[in-house]
């Protein structure tokens, strides 16, 4: 099993006995991949390693394991045998079955054992609901409540999509390389969906995106933890003591986290000297640049522009396939070639976005730009009433009062 | 992820599908399938893992507001309680998809009316707002 003395050490701090739940979780795909690969079926190992883990949260602090790796393995496999024993006749063809070791797994390397569990939980037939809650759980090893209180659902509910999504994945085999494009986009949607609360999903999303990019060359695996890094970096500007929302220009830059833009920019390099570009290296660029300016004023508009010229030739049809792209350049536009410019841009996705509250609130920013203050305003307005966050919903009611009031004369 | 209210009313909406009856003078063994429908959507949604939540509301409905200062509150039933507004219940989910909110909305206005023939009843979907800041920034 070879466990290190990194894993004694690192679980359990012996002078306070606080439990490092990140140390704890970090075990999980390693012992989930070890169970896997010695032929124990996905669904059912998941679950009994979720039920070790459950109890190491409760008996770790008063008795800490001496090897946390090897009490894993030996609690999930001991669950393991009592499902087994309880149907003894269904199962005892499957476990002569089981005795026969699967060909064609991964081999025992560690970042693997990440990066194959990432394939398994991110298969290209499960929902993204689905694919997102099975990451957290079996690679994240996040305990089901967890879960569910993260996205505010009850817990049977996540525990009943859980294993819906392990019955559909435990039919296919495993053995194959994976869609890594799906990862990438699952660990994306973990960011993006928060963080606060008492399980941070941003922070948790880089956890899992540093992990991948342990386990795998490909650039775009980088490109990803550089825009999470470079993204989070500004995450204590982003909302003021009250919780308002403040806009990019208006952040306070000296909150910023140096550390975060110091090694996303760097993953990122990492990831451009490759030389094959995509997606996440692109937004991560963007990203780094609005790092880089030392006061909005002093943002290389333009060269975010070239970037986004980069973004947008990524599909044939960038207003079908990626109007987000789109809507972002028209920004860029609008700062390089000025507001009428940037609007114009922003008037090919009416048919696509119309009826998005992003659209008219970035109109809403581009009117402001251009001086054109109740035209802004009522940008903010729609773009309030379309938006489905209450902070957002809440910033966009004040960017509206806001041009409003400061262009009395349009006002009856 | 985006969770949807399911919400059936007492009255309001829009013209009805079908004019029914209340519910009190239906055949009792069409009140007994239409009541095992509610539980059935219910127990269907658990097993998707996209239940959040089912509540009933009493009809009775009270509008109340402030009465300045010093004043007690002032209520009152509402301006034309026959007709206005009232809603009965709702489901809460957590599903996928704005299209996976309706198709689930419509599948509640199935639910078996007299005879056990579908209700059509109008259903009114709202999405609930994301409490949660954003990770990202806003334009």
């Amino acid at each position: 099993m070879g466990a290190s003395s990194d894993d004694r050490h690192g679980v359990i701090d012996a002078s306070t006995r606080r439990l490092d739940e990140g140390a704890l979780r970090a075990l999980v795909p390693r012992v989930l991949a070890g169970l896997v690969r010695r032929g124990e079926d996905f669904d059912a190992a998941e679950d009994a390693l979720q039920e070790a883990l459950l109890e190491a949260l409760r008996v770790w602090p008063e008795h800490p394991p001496h090897d946390p790796r090897a009490w894993l393995t030996t609690v999930a496999t001991r669950r393991l045998v009592d499902a087994r024993r309880s149907e003894a006749a269904r199962h005892r063809r499957e476990e002569a079955e089981h005795a026969e070791p699967r060909v064609g797994g991964p081999s025992p390397e560690e970042g693997d054992d990440t990066l194959f569990l990432l394939f398994c939980c991110c298969h290209p037939e499960l929902a993204p609901t689905s694919q997102v809650a099975l990451t957290l759980r079996a690679v994240g090893g996040l305990t089901t409540r967890e879960i569910a209180d993260a996205f505010f659902v009850p817990e049977a509910t996540m525990a009943q999509r859980i294993s819906r999504a392990k019955r559909t994945v435990d039919g296919r085999r495993l053995d194959q390389p994976g869609d890594l494009a799906v990862v990438l986009r699952v660990l994306y949607l973990v960011y993006t969906t928060g963080h606060g609360d008492r399980v941070d999903l941003a922070a948790e999303a880089i956890r899992l995106a540093r992990q991948l990019t342990l386990a795998t060359e490909e650039p775009e695996a980088r490109g990803l933890l550089a825009l999470m890094l470079l993204n989070h970096a500004r995450l204590p500007a982003r909302l003021d003591p009250e919780g308002r929302i403040v806009t990019l220009d208006r952040q306070d830059r000296g909150l910023w986290d140096t550390r975060a833009i110091a090694e996303g920019v760097r993953v990122l390099q990492s990831a451009l000297a490759l030389q094959r570009p995509g997606r996440y290296q692109i937004e991560a660029a963007i990203a780094a640049l609005h790092d880089d300016a030392a006061s909005a004023e002093e943002t290389d508009w333009p060269q975010i522009l070239a970037w986004y010229d980069d973004l947008v030739a990524l599909t044939d049809d960038p207003v079908r396939q990626d109007p987000a792209a789109v809507l972002g350049r028209a920004v860029a536009v609008g700062h390089v070639r000025g507001a009428a410019a940037g609007l114009r841009e922003t008037d090919r996705l009416r048919d696509v976005l119309g009826d998005r509250h992003r659209w008219h609130a970035v109109r809403g920013h581009l009117h402001e730009l251009g001086g054109d203050l109740p035209a802004a305003a009522t940008a903010y307005a729609e773009a309030a009433h379309l938006a489905t966050n209450v902070a957002e919903r809440d910033h966009l009611v004040r960017q509206a009062a806001r041009a409003r009031a400061a262009a009395p004369a349009s006002r009856g | 992820m985006p969770k949807y209210l399911l919400l059936k009313h007492y009255r309001g909406g829009p013209e009805p599908h079908r004019r029914l009856p209340p519910m009190d003078e239906w055949a009792p063994e069409d009140v007994e399938a239409h009541i095992a429908f509610q539980n059935h959507v219910s127990e269907l949604l658990e097993e998707n893992g996209e239940y959040v939540d089912t509540r009933a509301l009493a009809p009775a409905q009270t509008w109340v507001r402030y009465g300045g200062p010093d004043a007690a509150p002032i209520t009152t039933d509402g301006p034309h309680p026959e007709t206005s507004d009232l809603i009965a219940g709702w489901w809460m989910i957590d599903v996928e998809s704005h299209e996976r909110a309706l198709e689930l909305a419509a599948y509640v206005s199935s639910e078996p009316g007299p005879g056990g023939e579908p209700m059509y009843e109008w259903i009114d979907v709202r999405e609930v707002m994301w409490e949660r800041p954003r990770t990202t920034d806003t334009a």
